[in-house]
């Protein structure tokens, strides 16, 4: 039934297309089996995150992203994240609300999904969804999630681009120097920049970048940060910046490249074309000069370890899972073996696949 | 493995008052249900759209205007064309007693009128769909 119903995704059935999504954000096992229907498109679409604080305006944003990009008849995907109530499971997915003038076109697909909770899941069952929008003839797909420190999905190891908005009046310093987060932008918007403040976040945003930059440049004296994530991927792209857009003067005199900083109106959609503009030059430019072929090279091994590390755990749940551990904890428990050892001789008995 | 019961509550008609269906979406995640939320003057095109996408179980309309015996039917025959008549309708808002035969003729699995207790629907769901793989 499931390989069938990955054909039916990619002869783009949108019933099809919902179900296996959700099969897959489950763990269904029956699902992964319409995986292969989808090798032949893989890589094939854009991916964008948009990521930002709460109410930053990031679904009005792709609201207008969306029509700008169906402008130049580019059929658009959506997975839009929200978190889940911890205390009920149940979820308010508010996302597509900004979204709802795009419902009934058929150049449109926009899938709300809940955190649940599950800590490293729902990057999984976003990557999934994106798959099968991909799959499903999406030339480019969005992933809108909250972002900015309480975020446990890895949208730099989803998205192509990574878009990230801030906006004034939210206690900026401490928005927009959270630590890890400015690494991942490869793209930055203030948004509401109706609003009294915009052109600080913007100069305080650019002052990071250039920051991280000189960091960079300097390598040997900062060796994390340029090991970080997505450091390497911003090589060659201070060229495409827009009109608007300009890298810093101390920047550019140094011979820097920093990522463009953009303001927008999302409401009015003041700013959006040339965001759009600047989000398909910057992926044409990283197409062609080899860097996305290693960001998306490197995700993937990033998200073969994840998963592989996700069977093993499988391998110490349910009921066979559990008394292993007991087994082993038991022994340790009564000075027998070691805890090192004890480890060792589980993971042994992983490789092994001792029958469940 | 339990399956999350997904509902897409929607407004069609042209009234402005969301009041009661944000209640209704409230009471819905509180009870464990993942809730799309579609907001205002959702024609009958879009609701069916974003439920097929978001793969809802569940259809709740709301309503205020009067034109349920239209739109509440056009929802269900829309469900239909597109091969989803699995996908559960009810409705909700100000609709007069003797309208209902009709629109459950039409498909409309339940009317809730304005007093009842969201109870009473959460549980109307969780016995009409049954989601366990
Ligand atoms: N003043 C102003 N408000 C905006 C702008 N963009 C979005 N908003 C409003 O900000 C609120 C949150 O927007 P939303 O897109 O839902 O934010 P999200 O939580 O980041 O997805 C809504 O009331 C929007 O109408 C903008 O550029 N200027
Ligand atoms: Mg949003």
């Amino acid at each position: 039934m499931s390989a069938s119903l990955g054909d039916r995704c990619v002869a783009g059935d949108v019933r099809a297309i919902a179900r296996l999504i959700s099969l897959l954000e489950d763990g269904d096992v029956s699902a992964f089996h319409a995986l292969p229907a989808f090798l032949e498109r893989a890589g094939k679409a854009h991916v964008i995150g948009i990521t930002g604080p709460p109410g930053a305006g990031k679904s009005t944003l792709t609201d207008k992203l969306i029509s700008r990009f169906r402008n130049k008849d580019l059929k658009v995907g959506v997975i839009a994240v929200d978190p889940s109530s911890p205390f009920s499971g149940g979820a308010i997915l508010g996302d597509r609300l900004r979204m709802q003038n795009h419902a009934t076109d058929k150049g449109v697909f926009i899938r709300s999904l809940a955190s649940r909770g599950r800590l490293g899941g729902l990057s999984r069952a976003t990557n999934f969804g994106v798959k099968v929008l991909e799959a499903a003839g999406y030339d480019i797909v969005v992933v809108e999630t909250v972002g900015v420190g309480q975020s446990e999905i890895d949208i730099v190891r989803i998205a192509d681009t990574v878009v990230l908005i801030s906006v004034p009046g939210l206690g900026d310093e401490i928005q927009v120097i959270k630590a890890g987060i400015m690494e991942i932008g490869d793209i930055f918007v203030v948004n509401k920049a109706d609003r009294e403040g915009a052109d600080r976040v913007l100069r305080e945003i650019r002052t990071m970048l250039e920051i991280q930059a000189m960091l960079r440049r300097g390598s040997s004296l900062a060796p994390t940060l340029s090991k970080g994530i997505g450091t390497d991927l911003h090589h060659g792209l201070g060229a495409i910046t827009g009109q608007g857009s300009l890298p810093g003067l101390e920047a550019v005199e140094a011979g820097m490249e920093i990522p463009p900083v953009l303001k927008t109106i999302a409401e009015t959609g003041e700013g959006v074309d040339l965001l759009a503009q600047t989000i398909l030059e910057r992926f044409d430019a990283v197409a062609k000069n080899g860097s996305l072929a290693i960001r998306r090279f490197e995700s993937v091994k990033y998200q073969l370890k994840d998963m592989v590390s996700s069977h093993a755990m499988d391998f110490f749940s349910g009921e066979s899972g559990e008394s292993r551990l007991d087994a082993f904890a038991r022994e340790v428990n009564e000075k027998k073996i070691d805890i090192y050892a004890a480890s060792r001789a589980l993971f042994s008995a992983l490789i092994k696949g001792e029958t469940r | 493995m339990e399956r999350k019961i997904r509902v897409v509550v929607a407004k069609p008609g042209l009234d402005g008052h969301d009041r009661g269906a944000k209640v209704i979406a409230r009471a819905l995640r509180d009870a464990g249900m993942e809730v799309i939320y579609t907001g205002l003057r959702q024609t009958p095109e879009q609701i069916v759209q974003t439920a097929l996408q978001e793969d809802a179980d569940v259809v709740a309309l709301s309503i205020l205007s009067g034109a349920h015996n239209h739109l509440f039917p056009r929802v269900v025959e829309l469900l239909r064309e597109n091969g989803a008549k699995d996908i559960m309708v009810f409705g909700g808002g100000v609709i007069p007693e003797e309208d209902i035969p009709f629109l459950k003729s039409k498909g409309i699995a339940e009317v809730f009128g304005p007093g009842t207790p969201t109870s009473v629907t959460v549980e109307f769901i969780r016995t009409h769909v049954r989601k366990e793989i």
